[in-house]
């Protein structure tokens, strides 16, 4: 009788569900407690160091960039005079070899602690070196991804942007992860891919690997061994899931009428041409950070030109919204280094980048006007982190002068969602909600910290009022966040006044069919019960009861 | 012995992609460089843990030694780098 192993609880990202291999990515070795003493360890413990060295710098070679000279900074950790002098020490002194590795590392690691919040992140660093290290010293599997052979549900503590590069995601049909929020790195990938994910699934490293997995994101449980039944029940929801994607198309409208736009978030040129070709009205959300974030310089006003014409090429006489730059905080740029911040969230991020380096933004708009003369179309352009009439009138006026007249404001602070009518009257044509900073400011909650992703869920009744606010502006109201892939939460946000929604493009059939199912009065009611509700499950439970059976299946 | 001293030009000090480029090129030297922060404790300027754990910010006076054959040069190559903001 083979051994059973319990239902997993989680929290869903998404609401999708998939049966694959369970594939887990191996944790960190530790060294073992009673390691005995090895002093003639020291050349194999070197060679250790010297391969971990030699594949960090190949790899740094590969990705180039800012990245590549992280990888590079970490290969000469690795290959650290003052870190072998240590470890010979240690092994001198009678510590087991993978025990001097890890207590060498750790030595340096609460120098360089001690030595100011730059170094926190080549702690991070200092530590992957030691984990790979320490597997190799102890003849171990290094940590990371392995390959993929077939469909597979990801299992991890929780990814890092490393290892999501390694994946071939063409073949990851599910992840789970012990940590992470719903928010977190591993979500935005899943978003993007339209990856069913369960994150904060506590046990989930002891799935046996190689073991089926079926994945419930919209019930955040994860089954190993799936009996027949749970099989067969995620079969027909990805069958009925990819059959109302194919039947349903065109532009966004309630079952009564009402036109509610359906557009793409994108970042790179390749998500602008992926989301292009797909049945979208247009970009919600333009992320133009990315062509910023992986450089030593600044992109120069022709390399921006051509980026933003690119992507406006691609998407013709359909509406693209372009978000000036949005640094700061969880985006920091190598170019400009601020001085550092106790709260970098609360900190000079988004539009406030521009108090220090102005020439960033008067490039920008520059180079967006150009890009729009260029192709002839007529872009939308609003700023991140606006949050008074002040700052959306001066970002106004300087759009305008560069030649852009068609100008918003991102709502992702309440005093700006409070405010949004003054905001608007300060001469703004447009606001997107960015719910997810949105909800970390309302909250209080870092929208990075998994421990708090209760608080971080956008059905909080308290964002969902902050919407409200924003919802009555005489202006077109957008979101463009997570929670507008949620189709049961983006009829509330309908209901609350919202008439565009961006996502991942791959969530946007869903959305379709749940508006085509829905009237304006029935969001409306479904939005009045979601705000009368004290938690976010209550919010959700209350708009459900409104909802159509084939949107609740969804 | 040669000796020199230098003002860190990068706005980060001597962190990140400044101590990295500072650490290779003390490597490319050959010779056995020491860096200290004003009248401080010397550490192997070929340690990339060790020179980032001097905490040396923008605006500090940094001591360089070496020494060997084409000490002076080699160090007077390396003041150069610290001098440069290589955050610019």
């Amino acid at each position: 009788m083979p051994e059973l192993h319990p239902l997993l609880h989680g929290v869903g990202v998404g609401t999708g569900a998939a049966v694959g291999t369970a594939v887990v990515l191996a944790p960190a070795a530790r060294p073992p407690a009673d390691e005995p003493a090895d002093p003639g360890a020291g050349p194999r413990v070197r060679e250790a160091f010297e391969a971990v060295a030699a594949e960090l710098r190949r790899r740094a070679e590969t990705a180039g960039g800012t990245t590549g000279e992280v990888l590079q900074a970490t290969a000469l950790m690795a290959a650290d005079p003052g870190l072998l002098a240590v470890v010979d020490q240690r092994l001198a002194a009678g510590s087991g070899p993978a025990t001097a590795v890890d207590e060498a590392v750790e030595q340096f690691c609460a120098v360089l602690a001690a030595s100011g919040p730059y170094l926190a992140e080549r702690v991070t660093d200092l530590r992957d070196v030691r984990d790979r290290v320490v597997a190799r010293v102890l003849g171990l599997p290094e940590p990371g991804v392995p390959q993929l052979t077939g469909p597979s549900v990801v299992v991890a503590r929780d990814l890092a942007p490393a290892d999501t590069a390694a994946l071939d995601l063409s073949l990851v049909v599910g992840i789970v992860t012990e940590l992470g929020g719903p928010t977190s790195h591993t979500a935005i990938i899943a978003a993007q891919f339209d990856i069913p994910c369960v994150v904060r699934a506590a046990g989930a490293l002891a799935l046996p690997a190689g073991t089926d997995v079926a994945l419930d994101a919209r019930a955040g449980t994860v089954t190993p061994d799936p009996p027949r039944a749970v099989r067969a029940e995620i079969s027909a929801r990805r069958a009925a899931r990819a059959a109302l994607a194919a039947s349903a198309g065109g532009p966004g409208r309630t079952a009564d009428g009402t036109a509610v736009q359906l557009l793409a978030n994108v970042g790179t040129l390749e998500d602008a041409d992926r989301a292009a070709a797909l049945d979208v009205e247009g970009v919600g959300l333009f992320r133009t950070e990315v062509l910023f974030l992986d450089r030593a310089g600044a992109p120069s006003l022709a390399e921006q030109t051509d980026a933003y014409a690119w992507v406006f090429t691609a998407f013709g006489d359909r509406k693209v919204v372009v978000r000036t730059l949005d640094a700061g905080a969880d985006k920091p740029l190598a170019f400009v280094e601020v001085a550092a911040e106790e709260n970098p969230a609360l900190g000079v991020r988004g539009l406030r980048t521009s108090r220090r380096h102005p020439e960033l933004l008067t490039t920008q708009l520059a180079a967006l006007a150009a890009a729009a003369e260029r192709t002839g179309t007529h872009p939308w352009v609003m700023a991140p982190m606006v949050s008074t009439p002040a700052e959306a009138a001066q970002f106004a006026a300087q759009a305008r002068a560069a030649g852009l007249p068609t100008v918003g404001a991102m709502v992702e602070v309440p005093a700006a969602a409070l405010r949004a009518r003054q905001l608007v009257a300060a001469g703004l044509d447009f606001v997107s909600i960015g719910t997810n900073d949105l909800t970390q400011y309302a909250m209080a909650a870092d929208r990075l910290e998994g421990d708090l992703a209760d608080l971080l869920d956008p059905w909080q009744p308290a964002v969902l009022q902050l919407v409200q606010a924003t919802g009555t502006v005489e202006v077109p109201v957008g979101v463009c966040g997570e929670a507008a892939r949620d189709p049961l939460l983006a009829l509330v946000l309908v209901g609350l006044g919202v008439r565009s929604l961006s996502m991942a493009a791959a969530a946007v059939p869903a959305v379709r069919f749940a508006l085509s199912r829905t009237d304006l009065g029935t969001c409306v009611e479904m939005a009045g019960a979601a705000l009368a509700a004290d938690s976010p499950q209550d919010a959700r439970r209350a708009a459900a009861r409104s909802a159509d059976a084939d949107v609740l299946a969804l | 012995m040669s000796t020199r001293t230098a003002t860190v030009a990068s706005r980060v000090g001597l962190h990140a992609r400044p101590a990295s480029l500072f650490v290779q090129a003390a490597a490319a030297t050959g010779l056995p460089v020491t860096v200290a922060v004003g009248e401080g404790v010397p550490v192997d300027a070929r340690s990339i843990l060790m020179v980032m754990g001097l905490g040396a910010k923008h605006g500090d006076q940094v001591t360089l030694t070496a020494e060997g054959e084409g000490a002076d040069a080699a160090l007077d190559s390396l003041v150069e780098l610290v001098e440069t903001d290589h955050d610019a």
